[in-house]
């Protein structure tokens, strides 16, 4: 199977505080990965890393088996990685439209916007994803919407950016369950298109019913990866959980 | 019904701003017409705004760009004088006005580029940065200049004396050139790239990035814009008088700002609205030469700025409050 990302060895620190510590992960083809661990595992600096935000300090970040330098979050979203950010990262004064496109806008030559077919495509993924308010259309400001509303639009911007990872950053947090099915269904829908999905969680059994694999990071270091065929409940799974956390 | 209900809701979160400070123009020009009917009938009033209005519209606009990011910048005021002296300094010593012209706009960006470098990179306050760069850049000009005026009247035999500021049909050719940077402007903050990413940044800055927008990049051009701005206001009121003087643009600065918030943008940042700062503009301009129309003394005008200031304020505050 082809690793869409893979971090080698990476280690972030900030000023004396070693948030990550020489941590390996890769996520290969149309697999769901969840990534389970306590407050302050590390689970945001590692997403961040990931994606561009922070860049490593120590270690290798490699796509389809090529390294990377000097990674960038536009890097990321070129090499066709979409993050759905825990807090959502909208400019809530802005259009839903305005934030469906955002750093990535659909664009004629000389940098001016093509402002009807972003209306129109951002129109479309709104009925798609299944915004409920008549009064809502892609030009309503995202600060009128509610979380699970917002989240919407962030899963938008994923969906049409036909992302080949989509990370998921807590995104069942603060949601409705009729909501959080919609999740579901999404990262089911990409897994079933041959994409991956990165799920992190809080909520064990969010994680242990949606992911193939689990990854286990406690203190900054990966401690454990486990197959679901590993472990038959989600019981199971926070119990090896909580004894490798406390073993360590 | 709903949906039209929809659209009319997202119209006016998009103008209304804008819609408040025509409001307020409109007003103001109901006052003088009925105080002083027969000064707002005379040509001459409107000439003199016409006159002042381009140098305030070359100042304004680019700050609602650096407002709408996030960012201030005072030292504009100064910037407008360094490119007129770049300007005038270099047609005195013979070098072709078109390429001091030239070079004084990009004077203005350098500096524009240094003070949003400076700011951006060490992370300080654009205001107290700026109002030191401001004190910093009229004490180079007044050393460099030792305090004394140049004056330049071989620049109307150039060319690009009655293209810039010529006469055309008993108006000046500025407010033409002004009209082209306000029509550029729009289009540029509402429909480009620049516009779109400078509202993303100043509306939360850490979405932006996250998103892959590089956010020091996108105010360091915010700030140079701002500097180009300033070069352009300064030379060419340079040229209209013929003269630089060591003291230039100090007075435009409160008049610039108080025009940007005056025409419905914002102060915190993530909107702005250029056609609300055009009519900021003549709120601004009609302001200083009306008072005088109507035969009031000019000790009123401060009065009355600063009594428009509040009540736009208040009047733009029933538009909403910053949504997070």
């Amino acid at each position: 199977m082809e690793n869409i990302i893979e971090l080698d060895n990476v280690t972030k620190r900030f000023g004396g505080i070693t948030a990550l510590n020489k941590a390996s992960l890769k996520v290969t083809r149309g697999e769901v990965v969840g990534l389970i661990g306590d407050n302050g595992a590390g689970k945001s600096t590692l997403i961040k890393t990931l994606v561009g935000v922070y860049s490593p300090d120590e270690g290798d970040i490699l796509i389809r088996g090529k390294k990377v330098n000097a990674w960038n979050a536009l890097k990321a979203r070129e090499s066709g990685i979409e993050t759905v950010f825990q807090d959502r990262a909208l400019t809530p004064q802005q259009s839903i439209v305005k934030n469906i496109f955002m750093g990535k806008e659909l664009r004629y030559p000389f940098g001016f916007i093509k402002e009807k077919e972003q209306i129109f495509e951002a129109n479309r993924l709104i009925r798609e994803i299944g915004f409920t308010s008549k009064l809502i259309n892609a030009e309503s400001p995202v600060g009128n919407l509610s979380g699970g509303e917002r989240q919407g639009v962030a899963i938008a911007r994923a969906i049409y950016n036909k992302a080949e990872l989509i990370v998921l950053d807590e995104p069942t947090n603060n949601l409705s369950l009729n909501e959080t099915q919609k999740v579901f269904d999404f990262v089911l829908n990409v897994k079933k298109s041959n994409r991956s999905v990165l799920f992190i969680g809080h909520n064990i059994y969010h994680v242990y019913d949606i992911s193939d694999r689990f990854v286990i990071l406690d203190r900054g270091e990966v401690v454990h990866q486990l197959n679901k065929n590993d472990i038959s409940t989600p019981e199971e799974l926070m119990k090896i959980m909580r004894d490798t956390i406390g073993a360590h | 019904m709903s949906n039209n209900n929809s659209y009319l809701i997202n119209y006016f979160h998009r103008n209304g701003r804008a819609l408040g400070s025509i409001g307020y123009f409109v007003i103001l020009m109901v006052i003088f017409l009925i105080g002083a009917p027969e000064a707002w009938i005379r040509p001459n009033l409107h000439q003199s705004v016409f006159v002042m209005m381009p140098t305030l519209i070359f100042l304004t606009i680019p700050l609602v760009f650096l407002v709408a990011s996030g960012e201030i910048d005072l030292s504009f005021a100064s910037t407008y004088a360094v490119a007129a002296y770049v300007f005038a300094l270099l047609v005195k010593n013979g070098v072709d006005p078109a390429i001091c012209l030239v070079l004084g706009i990009f004077t203005g960006a350098a500096i524009g580029a240094l003070v949003g470098t400076l700011i951006v990179v060490f992370r300080l306050s654009s205001l107290v940065a700026s109002l030191g760069v401001l004190f910093l850049l009229r004490g180079v000009i007044l050393l460099l200049s030792n305090s004394r005026s140049i004056t330049i009247m071989e620049v109307e035999n150039h060319w690009i004396y009655p293209l810039l500021v010529g006469n055309f049909y008993g108006f000046p050719m500025q407010i033409f050139w002004a009209a082209i940077f306000v029509i550029f402007c729009y289009y540029f903050f509402n429909k480009h790239v620049f516009g779109i990413h400078i509202q993303h940044v100043g509306d939360n800055s850490v979405s932006a990035e996250q998103m892959g927008i590089n956010v020091n990049a996108v105010k360091i051009k915010a700030f140079m814009f701002v500097g180009i701005g300033s070069a352009i206001g300064g030379i060419f009121t340079t040229m209209i008088t013929y003269t630089f003087f060591p003291t230039q643009g100090f007075g435009y600065l409160l008049l610039a700002l108080a025009a940007v918030f005056v025409g419905g943008t914002p102060y915190w940042g993530g909107l702005g609205t250029i056609i609300g700062a055009v009519f900021g503009v003549g709120i601004i301009a009609y302001m200083e030469i009306g008072i005088i129309a109507i035969g009031w003394s000019g000790e009123w005008r401060q009065f009355f700025n600063g009594l428009i200031i509040l009540l736009a304020l208040l009047g733009h505050r029933l538009h909403g409050e910053r949504v997070r």
